[in-house]
């Protein structure tokens, strides 16, 4: 039997350090899900990084081998020692590993309780493993699965009604620091949901003038004028420090994008008056010691984690009716898991044709009043042979196929033909 | 001590543990109280020193409890003034405490009348005490805010949120209370100085006789000059601005008081015991 295995880590277990360091990009993923498709012990597999976490989901045929293939494959993408990071990877299989799938999508195990974008993350990654053609029946069942409870937590709990997330965390502080937000000047380096998510939260707050920075000009064209803000080249960063007021820094960069000295160069310009970063980004854009300047803030992600924790406390209530609809699904997952098993497939299918049998007899004897029981009797065995014959041929080829590689896809085609799980 | 004199002072005790109070349950209702409570006290206060006044024919800043619970008088009544004017509620928790700690001190001196001839009789005197009182509650205000600013400082930056980060009101809003507190106090102190000089002129004959309390009250208004020319050239605000309202106004103590402990002069009487 297969066994779905899903190795991770996340904020909880790793530092952002870390996290940055095992950050995948999207190319890397195409890169990976290849590497991974070659493995002989892997048969499904997707693959999904985001900010906070890192996780390989995989249908395997031996557990031991696929995952420290994987290990070593990240070690080697990531040109870290697997030591380096085997201590913050987490590794569940079965129950556990769908639990785990269910829990992230429904952002139960997320860092700002209740966020939405993970679930999109999710359905991007589980686009790419369709693409690439590296999921197959269990993976697309398992997703499908997942999107569906997911949806129904976000609905039939509170858990998205307020808006706690890290932008919400960004603008609370914003007023802490400035008092109000209205009037103040944003300028927003590179792109990404959270960060464009935040921008809107400070025009909400009657913030003004939204400046974005992008390393290609056109998208910070097309970005800034969603925002009816104005579109600066990206190496006039540093010259935009001295107007604005809010910088929100979301970039694929792996360096500093803002650096202590552009800040404090310009502190004198500015006449000290506060600057607030918000670095999304990981790695991060914004040097942390720009923090230790008078007037500045910096809050990186784990920091904005921090106040949101605090609001979260409200929300664990409707997480636990969360995690009870993600209970719920994850036995349902188990039994259409189980139903795959050859026998019990093979039992319902019989038990299927053999009730629309019986059935089509009893209307037509019930019409037909003047047969004899010795007549009746006849029907009822050539109805019976007729059964036996049909299903013949696709059990002989279920039980076959117990030897073959694409049992489950046999299994699941036999199921949606026969509508077994209805 | 007089009955008013402890109305006074239990109208502030009280108005203390309101804004106390306030400060642990963030209840509104509970600095309201606390603000109607130190208004009341003040009023009670007003009265008492209006009445000692015209008693004694002279401004009562005769001896240390005279001057003390001029002082508490004035903080209180620069107070009321900026929680009207700002609204920095949680200010009255710094405020509320140190006018009674001022008036409790001065319930504790003895109240010895003397006789000071026409010194505390003439109205460039009167100004000049009253306006440097002015000026020195607003910059014990000034302090209170920047005590303040750098406890809410210390809570973004070091992003550890502890007790004060949601009850103490924004960076924006605490160096601007601040700011306007210095303004105002270095205003008087200016005004309170001048008054003082011309005093000084008319009495002695000379403008400035390097008294040590003359000294110091230099030495404290070139601080603030210093503090406020660097605000409006180079923008000194925020961390610097509130560890310079601190400093300045422990000087200020140290002027108003040390002064007359550890160093002789012709201010010596207004703090005798």
């Amino acid at each position: 039997m297969l066994d779905i295995v899903l190795l991770g880590l996340n904020h909880k277990t790793a530092p952002v350090e870390l996290r940055e360091c095992l950050a995948i990009s999207k190319d890397e993923t195409s890169i990976a899900l290849k590497a991974f498709q070659e493995l002989p012990s892997v048969r499904e597999v997707m693959l999904f990084s985001t900010c906070n976490r890192v996780e390989v989901l995989m249908v395997v045929q031996d557990k031991t081998k696929a995952v420290d293939a994987v290990k070593i494959f990240l070690s080697g993408l990531k040109h870290l020692p697997v030591s380096g990071f085997e201590k913050a990877l987490y590794t569940h299989e079965g129950d556990d590993a769908v639990r785990h799938v269910f829990r992230v999508a429904a952002s139960l195990d997320s860092m700002v309780l209740g966020e939405p974008q993970i679930l999109g993350q999710i359905k991007e990654a589980y686009q790419m493993a369709t693409t690439m053609k590296t999921s197959g029946v269990l993976l697309n069942k398992l997703l499908h699965r997942t999107f569906f409870t997911a949806k129904r937590v976000r609905t039939e709990t509170g858990i998205g009604d307020n808006a706690v997330s890290v932008s919400y965390a960004a603008i609370e502080l914003g007023k802490k620091i400035f008092g109000t937000l209205e009037g103040k000047k944003v300028l927003l380096i590179g792109a990404g949901e959270m960060a464009e998510l935040a921008v809107e939260h400070l025009i909400r707050n009657r913030a003004r003038s939204i400046v974005v920075a992008n390393r290609t000009f056109e998208t910070g064209v097309e970005l800034a004028e969603t925002f009816n803000g104005q579109a600066i080249r990206f190496d006039e960063i540093e010259n935009a420090l001295q107007h604005v007021d809010i910088i929100i820094s979301s970039t694929g960069s792996p360096d500093y994008v803002v650096t202590r000295n552009h800040v404090k160069g310009i502190a004198r310009r500015r006449y000290n008056r506060p600057l607030f970063f918000i670095d999304i980004a990981v790695p991060r854009d914004i040097d942390p010691e720009i923090n230790r300047l008078s007037n500045s803030y910096v809050y990186d992600i784990d920091d904005l984690q921090g106040i949101v924790d605090e609001n979260l406390k409200d929300r664990n209530n409707e997480a636990i009716t969360g995690e009870r609809i993600v209970d719920e699904a994850v036995v349902s997952f188990r039994n259409w898991y189980e139903s795959l098993e050859v026998t019990p497939t093979i039992v319902e299918l019989r038990k299927k044709v053999e009730g629309i049998a019986k059935g089509e007899l009893e209307k037509t004897l019930h019409a037909i009043k003047h047969l004899s029981p010795d007549d009746i009797e006849a029907i009822n065995r050539m109805t019976e042979a007729m059964v036996k014959k049909i299903l013949h041929d696709p059990t002989m080829l279920l039980k076959s196929s117990g030897r073959h590689e694409n049992k489950s896809v046999y299994l699941d085609v036999t199921r949606k033909l026969f509508k077994l799980d209805e | 001590m007089e009955p008013i004199f402890l109305v006074v002072i239990i109208c502030y005790m009280l108005s203390t543990i309101g804004y106390l109070s306030y400060l642990f349950l963030q209840k509104d209702y509970l600095q309201k109280t606390g603000f109607y409570l130190l208004a009341a006290g003040f009023l009670c206060h007003t009265a008492e020193i209006g009445y000692q006044f015209i008693q004694s024919g002279h401004f009562p800043v005769n001896n240390l409890h005279e001057t003390l619970s001029l002082v508490g008088w004035t903080m209180a009544g620069v107070f009321l003034l900026f929680q009207d004017r700002f609204g920095l509620k949680i200010l009255g928790v710094y405020a509320a405490p140190l006018i009674t700690f001022a008036m409790v001190i001065a319930a504790r001196l003895p109240d010895v009348p003397k006789e000071t001839g026409n010194l505390l009789k003439s109205m460039w005197l009167v100004t000049h005490v009253v306006a440097i009182f002015i000026g020195e509650a607003a910059l014990a205000l000034a302090c209170g805010a920047g005590i303040m600013y750098l406890i809410q400082e210390h809570a973004i930056k070091s992003k550890h949120r502890g007790f004060f980060f949601r009850r103490l009101p924004s960076l924006e809003l605490l160096d601007s209370t601040g700011y306007a507190c210095i303004v105002t106090g270095f205003t008087m102190l200016t005004f309170g100085l001048i008054t003082g000089l011309i005093y000084a002129k008319s009495v002695w004959g000379r403008f400035w006789s390097w008294d040590p309390k003359e000294v110091w009250s230099g030495i404290t208004w070139l601080l603030y000059a210093a503090l406020l020319h660097q605000r409006l050239t180079i923008g000194w605000r925020g961390r610097r601005a509130a560890v310079m309202a601190i400093i300045g106004f422990a000087v200020i103590l140290f002027t108003f008081l040390g002064v007359n402990f550890f160093l002789k002069g012709h201010h010596g009487e207004f703090t005798r015991m």
